[in-house]
């Protein structure tokens, strides 16, 4: 069991999703039913892998790559087959392994229109692959490829399950993906040639940490890897495509947006930009910390701007995001593993905020805050579900949202020695006042959805019914973890420390 | 007189022909000739079995094609005037292919369209024929009776819907800029010639590298003349005007072939001038080269934007596309092994995507009976299957992992970065912004066939495929997922080393 999982247990949670999707292919079309349980058994098997592979996984040693495959793939540019699960690695892994399923069965019977299941669920399961993918890739080229794989069938389900604006969205979001791709994939070419080894290796580049590269080269290289990650996160002021995506994106393709596709930019960081160029990422830290700020004070007056639930839910990402990147810029084992936390806890608690809105506009058919109101009287269940998922998301202590938002502030009391204190300590200042922005907007959301009485157009409108069944098993597994996390953060924190300290080790060469 | 003849034949000694090598152009032969005679003997009723029999003889030489590769070492004829080694194979190899892909496409099209089959099939593998024999040329009269032998039977095939006045306007197009070329092209040839004293590519080569500074606009006229000749074949501006009115008017199939064999063909062509012969002078066949692949990929693109008809936007996408081959070039010299791989691997590539998506539009147009964009609205509501695909040959196109055209580009980004020289960074960055560019117009289709509205009063019933189409299809978009996902397939088959080059 143990040599199986070893050698195919990586591979079978990748690929395990694009096998439902090529099997749904020769599916007839008409048979809806079965596409959608072709899709909650393969995105669950691989759940169920994962599962298994996180009770083999050795918690002492997280610090290194296990499970590790290394296969030839394309000898010509050295470039291998390597996968890899350590500590940075496994609980996005383990997020998206959960979510995809959690999102499969909340489709059951929420198929956005214009119908079609099949395309649907097939797309929902390439970009599982693709996620997946990126995050247990332990080579360059391997990685770009898994991360390009998941533009195509986000492009498609935006523009065609999407909202009134969707082509417009759909294209700004493939544009913009493409365009901080094609510069990310000139740094990975620029890193090969440039370096000794001429290697895409992540483990290699990983130890060499830089060494053969120039200091200015490197700050030009971490520049294009920045408009990558940066436009993917997405960073101030690279997040213009963010909200109209968000919005006109259907349920599920929100839900997947936020809580995975946000993750390969911060992961990209954590991952590639920070340990292959350290002094690169040095010169560079002070600018993400600034623009990680902005982005958590602007993406808050943002919301506080939104007349639309959604909309409003979007730009909270852009804050939030923010407070990864800023743990991510100070350079710290601390900072790293706040932007892990936040990472895993911005994903369920998002997603989870996507599901409600999705859930709201289903039964009111719009998602104008301004006509909602009353949900706790006519639907008391899901208003509740309302009321604790923004408690947890305006940083409560107790629920997930919290360990995301707060070690973050606090690294940047004290970041790296090579970086300056004090802007880093105003930064904190300025980070911490975004948290109160935080909470202003998320209760003014719920005070103005979920208290009072409901509206007239709405008052006894029977199509606003509480919480389903099938949407009490799509939401039970991330509404549990959200508190136990907010718990027992060190669940995550044990994961993911000894995987941030070789990061930082070789970021800060120390 | 007779002993001055006897006198000149014992003079002359007959060449040992290996005819092992020749096999897969002699079943060509055959094939041609069979089709011919049935064609002239049973008439009529011979027409029914004229796609099969021009596939099969196709398949058959793919056999001593195999044979020989499994053999493996390198095989010169006529004094080095034709050779047959690991390139030329793979080249072959890539054209017999290809064109057994344009007569599966072409089986329900000529059947249906009430058009001359017989003769169609016959002209078609005479154009392989000098394709196939292009890619072992490596002497300029070789060369010159490969190129015509594979253009004149494409210019009558460009006319083969004699009914349609576009069509006529494509095939005569077509004739008056290649005779056009051929003249120049000769031209070049000519002074080649009397530079090099001799039409073996490798003695040129040498000649031209021993002349040093003396005679350089003569040098530079031969070589710009034999490039400027090939330039019209493979659709480089500003030598493409003809592509996409004859692309346009041309029927669809003929136009998959046109825009995949003949001009792999002349690309081809190009690489033995260039590679054999001309590349012991990069003063002026890089800068040449840099102008034409920069134009092309430019000029090609920016046309290809405003384009309302998918036909003549793939046409416009390749002459874009043929820029992008044609950068390996402008650093033939700065690092020969790693761009003559690169572009190998480019038009093997190329090949697979681009014939699948115009299979792909000769099956969706069988339905929507045009191919304007507006027509497509709408397709993946009722042609879910066939707008899959071709969304997949476009995203390759792109260069959208994991499809084939990611490793083309890649190969070409790579080649041209390694060489290092000022020209190689420059068309990297060029190159890179038209990938952007022609991301623009190769969504803007599948934008059309997902998210818009069905036009009013489509049929929108379910459509079935032919098989012969269904199965190019298969056959295509196998080859673009497997050179995308495992690229070292191809990175084997073109790995010629040192071994290709005469210098």
């Amino acid at each position: 069991m143990t040599d199986f999982l070893d050698n195919w247990g990586l591979i079978l949670i990748t690929f395990l999703p694009l096998v439902g999707a090529l099997v749904m292919m020769v599916v007839p079309k008409e048979a809806e039913d079965t596409h959608k349980a072709l899709a909650i058994v393969a995105s669950g098997a691989a759940l169920v892998i994962t599962i298994l592979l996180l009770a083999n996984f050795d918690y002492d040693d997280a610090g290194t790559l296990q499970f590790l495959v290394d296969k030839e793939w394309i000898p010509l540019i050295n470039s291998g087959f390597i996968l890899g699960l350590d500590g940075i690695s496994l609980p996005l892994v383990a997020m998206t392994a959960l979510v995809v399923p959690l999102v499969a069965i909340y489709s059951w019977n929420h198929i956005p229109e214009p119908g079609n299941p099949k395309a649907f669920m097939a797309l929902i399961l390439i970009l599982e692959t693709g996620m997946i993918g990126s995050f247990v890739a332990q080579d360059l080229i391997l990685f770009f490829v898994f991360f390009e794989v998941v533009l195509l069938p986000m492009y498609f389900m935006i523009g065609v399950w999407g909202g009134p604006e969707r082509k417009y969205a759909s294209i700004k979001f493939f544009l913009y993906t493409l365009f901080g791709s094609a510069l990310m994939i000139v740094a990975f070419l620029s890193l090969y040639f440039l370096s000794a080894e001429q290697t895409f290796d992540m483990r290699v580049l990983t130890e060499l940490g830089g060494l053969d590269i120039a200091r200015t080269t490197q700050i030009l290289i971490f520049g294009g890897m920045f408009m990558g990650f940066g436009i993917k996160v997405p960073m101030f002021p690279f997040h213009t495509w963010l909200p109209d995506a968000h919005t006109q994106a259907p349920t599920q393709g929100s839900v997947i947006l936020a809580a995975v596709l946000l993750k390969l930019g911060t992961y990209g960081f954590v991952r590639i930009a920070l340990p292959f160029l350290p002094e690169g990422a040095q010169w560079w830290a002070p600018i993400i910390g600034v623009l990680a700020v902005i982005g958590i004070i602007y993406g808050a007056l943002g919301c506080l701007a939104q007349s639309d639930m959604k909309r409003l839910i979007a730009f909270s990402s852009v804050a939030h995001m923010g407070f990864v990147m800023l743990g991510i810029a100070t350079l710290t084992d601390f900072g790293i593993n706040a932007a892990m936390f936040g990472m895993v806890a911005h994903g369920l608690i998002t997603g989870m905020l996507f599901f409600i809105a999705g859930s709201i506009k289903d039964r009111y058919h719009t998602l104008e805050i301004k006509r909602l109101g009353g949900l706790l009287i006519s639907a008391p269940r899901l208003g509740w579900i309302l009321g604790f998922s923004s408690m947890a998301s305006l940083g409560l202590p107790g629920l997930a949202g919290f360990w995301g938002e707060f070690p973050a502030i606090l690294s940047a009391y004290q970041p790296a020695p090579m970086l300056n204190e004090a802007l880093f300590r105003t930064l904190m200042v300025i980070a911490a006042l975004g948290t109160v922005l935080a909470a202003g907007y998320l209760l003014w959301l719920y005070q103005r959805t979920a208290f009072g009485t409901p509206s007239e157009e709405f008052a006894d409108d029977p199509e606003i019914t509480d919480v389903s069944t099938i949407e009490w098993i799509s939401w039970a597994p991330m509404l549990v973890l959200i508190v136990v996390l907010g718990f027992l953060p060190s669940l995550i924190f044990d994961v993911t420390n000894p995987a941030a300290t070789v990061v930082v080790a070789a970021a800060t060469g120390s | 007189m007779l002993a001055v003849l006897a006198q000149a034949a014992e003079a002359f000694t007959k060449p040992v022909m290996d005819y092992g090598a020749i096999a897969p152009e002699l079943v060509l032969v055959g094939t041609v000739i069979l089709l011919a005679l049935l064609d002239s003997w049973k008439l009529e009723r011979a027409r029914a079995a004229m796609p099969a029999l021009a596939g099969i003889g196709l398949l058959v030489a793919l056999i001593p094609l195999a044979v020989l590769a499994a053999d493996g070492a390198p095989r010169v004829l006529l004094g080095g005037g034709y050779v047959v080694d690991s390139m030329a194979l793979v080249l072959k190899a890539l054209f017999i292919i290809s064109a057994y892909v344009v007569v599966l496409l072409s089986t329900n099209y000529m059947a249906e369209g009430d058009y001359w089959e017989s003769e169609y099939y016959t002209l078609l593998l005479s154009s392989v024929l000098g394709m196939a024999v292009m890619a072992s040329s490596r002497d300029l009269i070789g060369i010159f009776v490969a190129f015509e032998l594979l253009s004149i039977p494409s210019y009558m095939l460009g006319a083969w819907r004699k009914g349609d006045l576009r069509s006529n306007e494509a095939g005569l197009k077509y004739y008056l800029m290649g005779v056009f070329a051929t003249a120049i092209l000769l031209y070049g040839m000519s002074l080649a010639y009397g530079l090099g004293g001799s039409t073996n590519l490798e003695v040129i080569g040498e000649r031209i590298a021993s002349l040093g500074t003396d005679g350089v606009p003569v040098v530079a006229l031969a070589l710009l003349f034999v490039i400027v000749g090939f330039g019209f074949k493979v659709s480089a501006v500003p030598f493409h005007v003809w592509a996409p009115d004859t692309y346009e008017g041309a029927p669809t199939p003929v136009t998959a072939f046109l825009a995949v064999a003949s001009k792999t063909a002349g690309f081809v062509a190009l690489i033995q001038v260039t590679y054999f012969a001309f590349i012991v002078r990069p003063d002026v066949i890089e800068p040449a080269f840099f102008v034409l692949s920069a134009a092309s990929m430019t000029v090609g693109n920016l046309i290809a934007i405003r384009q309302t008809n998918v036909i003549r936007l793939l046409a416009y996408s390749g002459i874009a596309q043929a820029g992008f081959m044609l950068a390996p070039f402008a650093v033939a010299s700065a690092n020969p092994e790693q761009s003559l791989q690169a572009l190998v691997t480019y038009l093997v590539i190329y090949a697979a995507m681009n014939l699948g998506a115009f299979g792909a539009i000769i099956a969706i147009t069988r339905r929507t009976r045009s191919a304007e964009l507006e027509d497509l609205g709408g397709l993946f509501t009722y042609m879910p299957g066939l707008a899959t695909v071709f969304t997949l040959f476009l995203a390759s196109l792109i260069g959208i992992p994991p499809f084939g055209g990611w490793w083309a580009k890649f190969g070409i980004f790579a080649s041209l970065v390694d060489a290092d020289t000022g020209l190689g960074w420059a068309l990297a960055v060029i190159m890179a912004v038209n990938t952007a560019i022609a991301a623009y117009y190769y969504l803007k289709v599948a934008k059309a066939m997902w998210f818009d509205d069905v036009p009013e009063g489509a049929d929108t019933s379910p459509v079935s495929v032919p098989v012969s189409i269904g199965f190019a299809l298969v056959v295509t978009v196998v080859a673009t997922v497997l050179f995308g996902t495992l690229p070292q397939l191809i990175n084997d088959a073109t790995d010629f080393g040192l071994v290709a080059f005469g210098g």
